[in-house]
């Protein structure tokens, strides 16, 4: 977890972060210990069920964390500084012009009563210092980027389908130049075919400008189709992170496994459902150990009692008993 | 040609919405146009058969549950239910009998639960509704067996908890109660898992494939997700702007698509472990056309990759390209 601070070539670092959020006096952890690295134009999934911290792990590295959360431990750094992510204000410079987010639901994201072309100049002028004339320009080009004919700028959100309402949110994601984008859940609210799109131009615009990305979802194929490396996440903890072909192929956490095989594969030619068992995890009332041991098919004694580290193993990260024996470097590194 | 085999025949059925033209285009006596959502569509569903609707938003799927249900009115065709034409029976009490043997379960638990019943209520309220239990007793015991059937085990302990107390999977198993507890014969699921985590998915599918073991019910299962519609269907239609363009048994529909619409879309759907096949057409572009405003000719032509004049002109007819297979493209043959 030390040393690698100083190492140059991480365009962002993630040391150790645990954020709580408090409810009504009681406060409930959503992520603990999540370490990670990411270089320049690399795309990583972070992947796992409703609540297990994939959205707050994101928003932490944009420093959009909602007012009831608190960091309690670890720090963010990008180019090797720390980033002040539970300061708005100090934030403020950082965020849309190094990292940028673009969020699910582009209806809701995007202001109703302005023209499209309006609001992918605003951050140009607000953050870039750009003439309105300037900022126009910059934002035709923009659209012309994400495959958006510029002339159709003039329209209103609500004369876009929801394909190219998700093209605007990346123009304007786009806007400031960054050099990280995060995706929330791009295409969860798009159709099959218009999520290969969007999928594709993501892919597109991050070769052609270098750009790192930070792919949420709950949709491991996703991953397997845009990204280099995913993390596992399950109850607010990393729980398994390699590169896509060694995750798909060998999937080392039980978790891991069993959520590959719930997924529907007509390559494999099996037609057998095959469910995990048990409920996802309470995180007011954690269950004890490793948070997954109640439905983990892999059980052992320790699992209920000692959570698990994130061990090094190959090329990759895993957090599981199973792998500890063989495992004598017990140093939670970077991946 | 209705097969008494089949629980469910759908014949040539239209939903249009009218829409309400512009005053000026009125008094210029303009014909207002009509939104085609469902445009002709024939589909068959056998006892104990598990049907798969697949479409993206906007194809008319939706309507096709709810006219199954009685929750639409069609404005053509016909529709059979165990033989008997059901298309132009309305009223809640001629209705009765009907709503008791087709139910239908929706996509948003969160929202198809009243908040402030108990689970027995919710579950209790299509027994009592329509009159289905004598007593007290035999309603608690129909509950308890539909929430045992849903995987909500023991049931008891589900009777008196709201739906805020319980989480995702477990609400939608409710619904999934509600649906079951007047044991129908043909259940219409809309997009029963599109809301719910990975692993809690497979759970529910396991609940709806042991239903039909143990009861032989039917399921139209609707959904946008083509591999889910493989895993757990018999036979796949899709469905695009309201027509039918290719239907078959799941496997054929998967591995051998014959309509470039089925192509595309199991192009687009990112899998694990590669696609078998890919790239074999170019990917589509553009978005699904409005349906107040149906291409000429195929409907698919202006987005088809591979369309050619006649495409553009006329409409091709539903071809058997196998055995139970048909696609209605003039490639197929």
């Amino acid at each position: 977890m030390t040393g690698s601070s100083q190492d140059k070539a991480w365009l962002l670092e993630v040391n150790g972060l645990s954020v709580d959020y408090g409810l009504k006096g009681v406060s409930s952890r959503a992520i603990e210990s999540v370490s990670f690295a990411l270089r320049a134009g690399e795309a990583v999934g972070l992947v796992g069920e409703s609540g297990s911290g994939k959205t707050t792990t994101a928003m932490a590295i944009a420093g959009l964390l909602s007012p009831n959360a608190r960091v309690s431990s670890g720090d963010v750094r990008y180019r090797g500084n720390r980033l002040p992510i539970d300061d708005d204000a100090a934030m403020r410079p950082h965020r849309w012009s190094e990292t940028s987010v673009v969020f699910q639901g582009a209806m809701n994201a995007l202001n109703p009563v302005h023209r499209i072309i309006k609001q992918i100049a605003e951050p140009c002028m607000l953050k870039l210092g750009m003439s309105r004339g300037e900022a126009t320009t910059r934002a035709r080009e923009l659209l012309e980027l994400v495959g958006i004919p510029a002339d159709r700028g003039t329209a209103y959100p609500h004369e876009l389908s929801g394909g190219m309402r998700q093209r605007v949110m990346i123009a304007m994601a786009l806007a400031c130049r960054p050099s990280i984008v995060i995706g929330d859940e791009p295409t969860t609210a798009l159709d099959v075919i218009t999520q290969a799109q969007i999928l594709k131009l993501l892919g597109e615009l991050r070769s052609q400008l270098n750009l790192a990305l930070i792919l949420i979802t709950h949709d491991l194929s996703i991953v397997a189709e845009a990204c280099d490396r995913v993390m596992i996440m399950y109850a607010g903890r990393i729980v398994e992170d390699g590169t896509v072909a060694e995750i798909f192929a060998r999937p080392k956490h039980p978790y891991t496994r069993l959520l590959i095989d719930s997924i529907p594969n007509p390559a494999n030619g099996k037609k057998v459902i095959r469910p995990i068992p048990g409920d996802p995890p309470n995180l007011v009332i954690r269950p004890s150990g490793c948070a997954f041991h109640p439905r983990c098919p892999s059980v052992m004694g320790v699992c209920g009692t000692e959570v698990p580290s994130l061990y090094k193993l190959g090329q990759g990260r895993v957090a599981c008993h199973m792998y500890e024996s063989s495992q004598k470097d017990k140093v939670a590194a970077h991946a | 040609m209705p097969d008494t085999a089949d629980v469910l025949c759908l014949e040539s059925l239209h939903v249009h919405f009218p829409i309400q033209g512009r005053l000026f285009d009125r008094l210029r006596g303009r014909p207002a146009g009509a939104v085609r959502a469902v445009d002709g569509i024939d589909l068959n569903i056998g006892r104990g058969e598990i049907v798969a609707l697949v479409g993206e938003s906007g194809s008319g799927k939706t309507t096709v549950g709810r006219v199954i249900t009685k929750l639409a009115q069609p404005t053509g065709g016909r529709m059979l239910f165990d033989g008997r034409d059901m298309t132009s029976v309305q009223g809640s009490s001629a209705l009765r009998p009907y709503r008791h043997r087709v139910q239908m379960i929706f996509q948003d638990a969160y929202q198809a639960l009243n908040p402030r019943h108990t689970v027995f209520d919710i579950v209790a309220e299509p027994l009592r509704s329509l009159r289905l239990v004598e007593d007290g007793k035999q309603l608690a015991e129909r509950v308890g067996e539909a929430l045992a059937s849903a995987g909500l085990n023991p049931p008891g302990d589900f009777f008196a908890r709201f739906p805020h107390e319980l989480s995702g999977g477990q609400r939608q198993r409710v619904v999934i109660a509600g649906a079951l507890a007047v044991r129908p014969e043909l259940i219409v699921a809309d997009e029963p898992v599109s809301m719910l985590d990975v692993s809690i998915r497979a759970q529910i599918l396991q609940v709806l494939v042991d239903l039909r073991a143990k009861h032989n019910m039917a399921l139209l299962f609707i959904t946008h997700d083509l591999p889910l519609a493989w895993l757990i269907a018999d036979r796949i239609a899709v469905l695009y702007l309201g027509k039918l363009v290719e239907i078959g048994s799941a496997d054929e529909v998967t591995f051998n698509p014959r309509h470039p619409y089925t192509v595309a879309l199991r192009n687009a759907t990112p899998q694990i472990g590669g696609n078998v096949g890919r790239a074999e057409l170019p990917a589509l572009q553009g978005e699904v056309p409005s349906a107040a405003r149906v291409p000429k000719g195929c409907r698919f032509h202006p987005r088809c990759p591979v369309a050619f004049d006649r495409c553009r002109e006329e409409e091709p007819p539903p071809v058997e390209v196998g055995s139970g297979h048909t696609a209605a493209c003039w490639l197929a043959t």
